[in-house]
């Protein structure tokens, strides 16, 4: 009993920590792309700001829920369902330290995988239920770029797996004991980043949004709080990659032992998030076109090489 | 004793998920309601191999069937963008007479089916296939199999290239004016 007393709070807590860690993240990253881009960003509301996230869920709580009367409603309805389940529901695999995580799966990397490939549904599915041509464009984009970048967000990581031996990600964390995977799996590493940016859609990669060109693309028609849940499912998205990165190429919850393993796998995701942040508002946004070749002209073979290098090295 | 209950209650949940969405799926007019259908069996589908210890195949499931050939079905059908009178189209496409040969078979396929399920009874039992198993049933005995698919799968991509690739010496109207 006390077993399943204590998995239960370690789910809640997890689920808590994923979404308050979300929507903080949305002033985080207002404030610090203000303090970059030489401006102060959200400091009003609450000590240095940070009670806007208070004022923005409010607002968009109070906001009336509303259906445009030419959308299709049962998948008009869905699609921001499906984008916030998909990104919590892979956060159920992250191991965040020892005895800290929901489930530990034989197939973590693969269930990991199985739900960022779903991803895809709640932006085709918000675009096409919106019957609108600017929606409709940006889920095109989104879908094309998604799948194609998923390719090579799956390739990238088998390098790490072929070194670990194991789908299990808390084996991968323990096989990292002698070394993190970021000096082996380099190019595997940066694959990966980039791909996990592209899945989360966020610039440089945010095209299927693109507000210069598509007013905000397939989240067009949305509003108050289904605006909210895309727009908090990309923020988790960001997270999650965050974290995944930390699991897969940076040790996990490995560090010193003067701080508790907890406390190393927090300050590390919270590194990455942070320079997730910076390349948004350090990069400007490519073309469609370069993007699409970008990933399978360069990544695509890269992560190949990568994949073959790794596999003889593995055998020698 | 508790635990197999919910498991079985769990594998009888997903299978009537499954057969209700395959259901709903024959039956819609809407061919991206259709669709999501057809996702919600595969993901039904995907926990029912769970269930019986095939992890790496419900992984596959999801990722493969799930996460990319789906895909591209809506997105096709996105692009067509049907409505009312496409629906009316296929309505006249398909009489109903139409339906009594292949109904027919159906129902002895499903007497076949249901009488073969009836006679023999057997006890599920759960073993789980590592994923190291598959690698080496498809690298082993298998060998022969995968490479005919890949064989398949290249062909497929030179097709997929020659279609796709731009005529270098065609008539293009709005470079000429």
């Amino acid at each position: 009993m006390n077993a399943v007393l204590v998995q239960i709070i370690n789910v809640v807590v997890i689920l808590l920590f994923v979404v308050f860690g979300a929507a903080l993240l949305t002033w985080v990253e207002r404030r610090l792309l203000g303090i970059w881009q030489d401006r102060y960003g959200p400091n009003r509301v609450g000590p240095f700001g940070s009670l806007q996230i208070v004022a923005d869920m409010i607002k968009l709580l109070m906001k009336q829920d509303w259906v445009p009367p030419f959308a299709d409603r049962l998948v008009f309805i869905v699609a921001p369902a499906i984008a916030m389940f998909v990104v919590v529901a892979a956060f159920a695999v992250i191991p965040m330290a020892p005895g800290v995580g929901v489930i530990d799966l034989n197939i973590g990397l693969l269930f990991f995988l199985a739900m960022t490939s779903l991803g895809v549904y709640a932006v085709m599915f918000g675009a096409y239920a919106s019957d609108n041509k600017y929606a409709l464009l940006g889920g095109l984009r989104a879908a094309a770029q998604m799948v194609s970048y998923e390719v090579f967000m799956g390739l990238s990581l088998m390098g790490v797996v072929m070194l670990a031996g194991s789908f299990n990600l808390r084996e991968v964390v323990l096989a990292q004991a002698d070394g993190w995977y970021i000096v082996p799996q380099f190019v595997g590493f940066l694959i990966f980043f980039m791909a996990g940016i592209a899945e989360s859609h966020r610039t440089p990669f945010d095209l299927p949004e693109a507000e210069h060109e598509l007013t905000a693309g397939f989240h067009t028609e949305y509003s108050g709080m289904k605006f909210a849940m895309f727009f908090l499912g990309e923020y988790v998205s960001v997270l999650m990659t965050a974290a995944m990165i930390t699991v897969l190429f940076l040790g996990g919850w490995l560090g010193p032992a003067w701080l508790p393993p907890l406390a190393w796998f927090l300050l590390k995701t919270a590194a990455l998030v942070l320079s997730m942040i910076l390349i948004r508002g350090a990069l400007p946004r490519p073309r469609y076109d370069q993007l699409m070749a970008f990933g399978w002209k360069l990544m695509l073979p890269l992560a190949l090489i990568n994949l073959l290098a790794t596999g003889a090295l593995t055998l020698m | 004793m508790m635990w197999i209950n919910l498991y079985s209650l769990m594998f009888y949940v997903s299978g009537a998920i499954t057969l209700l969405a395959a259901f709903m799926l024959i039956t819609r007019h809407n061919a991206v309601h259709a669709l999501l259908y057809l996702i919600v069996s595969s993901l039904s589908t995907a926990i029912i191999f769970y269930l019986l210890g095939a992890a790496f195949a419900a992984a596959m499931e999801v990722i493969v069937y799930a996460g990319a050939v789906m895909i591209l079905f809506v997105f096709v059908v996105m692009m067509l963008n049907q409505g009312q009178r496409s629906a009316a189209h296929e309505a006249a496409w398909l009489p109903a007479k139409g339906w009594i040969m292949p109904g027919i078979l159906t129902a002895i396929l499903l007497i076949l089916m249901v009488s073969s399920l009836v006679v023999e009874v057997v006890p599920m039992e759960v073993h789980e296939v590592t994923v190291k198993q598959v690698g080496t049933a498809l690298f082993g005995p298998y060998m022969l199999v995968v490479e005919l698919a890949s064989f398949l799968l290249l062909s497929g991509l030179i097709g997929a290239f020659h279609i796709a690739r731009k005529m270098p010496q065609t008539h293009n109207p709005e470079q000429s004016q």
